[in-house]
């Protein structure tokens, strides 16, 4: 075990108040951020059954706003902007001209000339530095990141919590809409979105707001089994939702194509950055592709671990964890499309074992409706 | 916290000694680093281990830590109550969630390594270059 140096990390506005707590504190991308409050496996049943909240300030946000708005947005991401209205997100990818990925993002729609983007932590500055340097457009482009705190409260008891927030009818907000509001009389964008697989809600606000935030939420959450947690809990959620790992299964290697990502990806909205690379990979088929997999032995897949088949090497695990809720160890990997099938049995290098392991349908788990 | 008739390793592995024998385990530190533990991985009785290299693995949900040996000799028993439950690591570092037990080439050796007041300057040092 190793400790790095906390001195160059980067904090978020709740830095202080997760230390105090007792939070289990690592170095995740450069950043200084909670792995675990209570333990992972209690943080994630807690999601799963009642409610989690996670400080995910980390995470970059770019405004691109003016009347070229939507024309650049539109030419750096594979998903169609025009087809969002206002106070409506979507999934989407930030594309290389080479088709592949610079980051992938939520893109929230505030008006015709105002989009509010959401991206990865670690990517921010080059995904910034990407947008801008496609700007041709003249939209004002602004990296905006340390503008806000950005909490998840996620969970099937998410949406009874909050509405104890907010006067806000939180019922209006369909899933992967936003609205604007007071909670805990603090002006936020209340998303209706996350990374865990549940129903829940991303908040962002002025950071100076975070503490009071933060207790405030898990008062109102307490007697419904709100917890606070750590970054350990969202991949473990985020992996058995199947949603990709920037960094993991998707990268500037890969394309939507690979990742089982067509559906963000509409080749018919126009042109856009890595459309012809796309529509030539979409036309002579992929190499690879993304599956999911559990193990059918007691070994744990990890990141990085190699896929054999017949004792060939033919792929590699992207996340491999065990699965804190479904009681198995699963994990994503590329593999031939040909070895891609449902059932299908591959091995994964664990250590000096070649541990037996099928592949399933993703996602590993779907909340019920 | 940490038992006085022990030895331990810069690598937060344990040894209590019994005549010729050594029981192994990791430290109580070592657990909390690791969190919720979920699989355990064991050499074989009859194994040979020898100082400072890896005879085992403990996984935790989101790490894979590798067991280091404290000292050499030869595996003559180890916790297969572990395999059912590794999260007994987690409540009972110390004790119940013991590890091996070696037959030590040459028992001497132990004195090499911190004994309790030692180990836990070590890691309070640790855990202030971590709160910093």
């Amino acid at each position: 075990m190793t400790t790095p140096a906390t001195t160059a990390l980067r904090k978020t506005a709740l830095n202080a108040t997760h230390r105090r707590l007792g939070a289990k504190m690592v170095d995740f991308g450069g950043w200084d951020m909670p792995v675990e409050y209570t333990g992972i496996i209690a943080e994630h049943r807690a999601v799963r059954t009642a409610a989690g909240l996670f400080d995910v300030s980390h995470m970059g946000e770019i405004v691109v706003h003016g009347p070229g708005a939507l024309e650049l947005v539109q030419k750096v991401t594979c998903n169609n902007v025009q087809a969002l209205a206002n106070g409506q997100a979507h999934y989407s990818g930030l594309m290389t001209e080479q088709g592949t990925f610079v980051d992938d993002l939520l893109v929230h729609k505030m008006s015709d000339t105002h989009y509010y983007l959401c991206v990865n932590a670690s990517n921010q500055d080059k995904d910034f530095a990407h947008i801008v340097q496609h700007n041709s457009t003249g939209a004002q482009v602004e990296n905006a990141g340390d503008y806000y705190t950005q909490l998840a409260l996620q969970g099937p008891k998410a949406a009874a919590i909050l509405q104890r927030c907010t006067k806000v009818p939180l019922a209006e907000i369909k899933y992967y809409r936003f609205a604007h509001g007071l909670v805990n009389e603090v002006e936020c964008l209340i998303a209706r979105s996350g990374y865990t697989g549940e129903d829940g809600f991303e908040l962002y606000f002025a950071p100076e707001h975070s503490e009071k935030m933060w207790f405030a939420l898990l008062a109102g959450g307490e007697p419904d089994g709100l917890i606070p947690c750590g970054l350990g809990a969202r991949n473990t959620l985020r992996l058995e939702a199947a949603m990709c790992l920037y960094g993991h299964e998707i990268d500037d290697t890969t394309t939507v194509w690979e990742a089982n990502l067509g559906w963000i990806c509409k080749m018919d909205k126009g042109e856009f950055l890595g459309r012809a690379a796309l529509a030539k990979q979409k036309e002579e088929g992929v190499k690879r592709i993304l599956v999911g997999f559990e193990m059918t032995d007691k070994l744990i897949a990890r990141d990085g671990y190699p896929v054999l088949h017949n004792g060939e090497k033919v792929g590699h695990v992207t996340s491999g964890s065990p699965a804190p809720f479904l009681g198995k160890n699963i994990g994503m990997a590329y593999v031939p499309p040909a070895l891609s099938a449902v059932g299908t049995q591959i091995q994964i290098g664990i250590r000096n074992h070649q541990a037996a392991a099928r592949i399933v349908p993703l996602p590993f788990y779907k909340r019920a409706k | 916290m940490y038992p006085t008739n022990c030895r331990y390793t810069k690598e937060h592995e344990w040894i209590k000694m019994d005549g010729a024998t050594g029981t192994v385990g990791i430290t109580e530190y070592a657990q909390h680093e690791l969190g919720d533990v979920v699989f355990v991985e064991l050499p074989k009785i009859g194994a040979k281990i020898s100082t400072g290299q890896p005879f085992g693995t403990v996984e935790s949900v989101k790490a894979v830590s590798e067991i280091y040996a404290p000292v050499s000799g030869e595996v003559i028993e180890t916790n297969a109550a572990l395999g059912d439950a590794p999260e007994k690591i987690n409540q009972d570092p110390h004790g119940a969630a013991w590890l091996i037990k070696i037959k030590l080439s040459n028992p001497s050796e132990v004195n090499s390594l911190m004994d309790a007041a030692a180990y836990q300057a070590y890691i309070a040092e640790k855990q202030k270059e971590t709160s910093a």
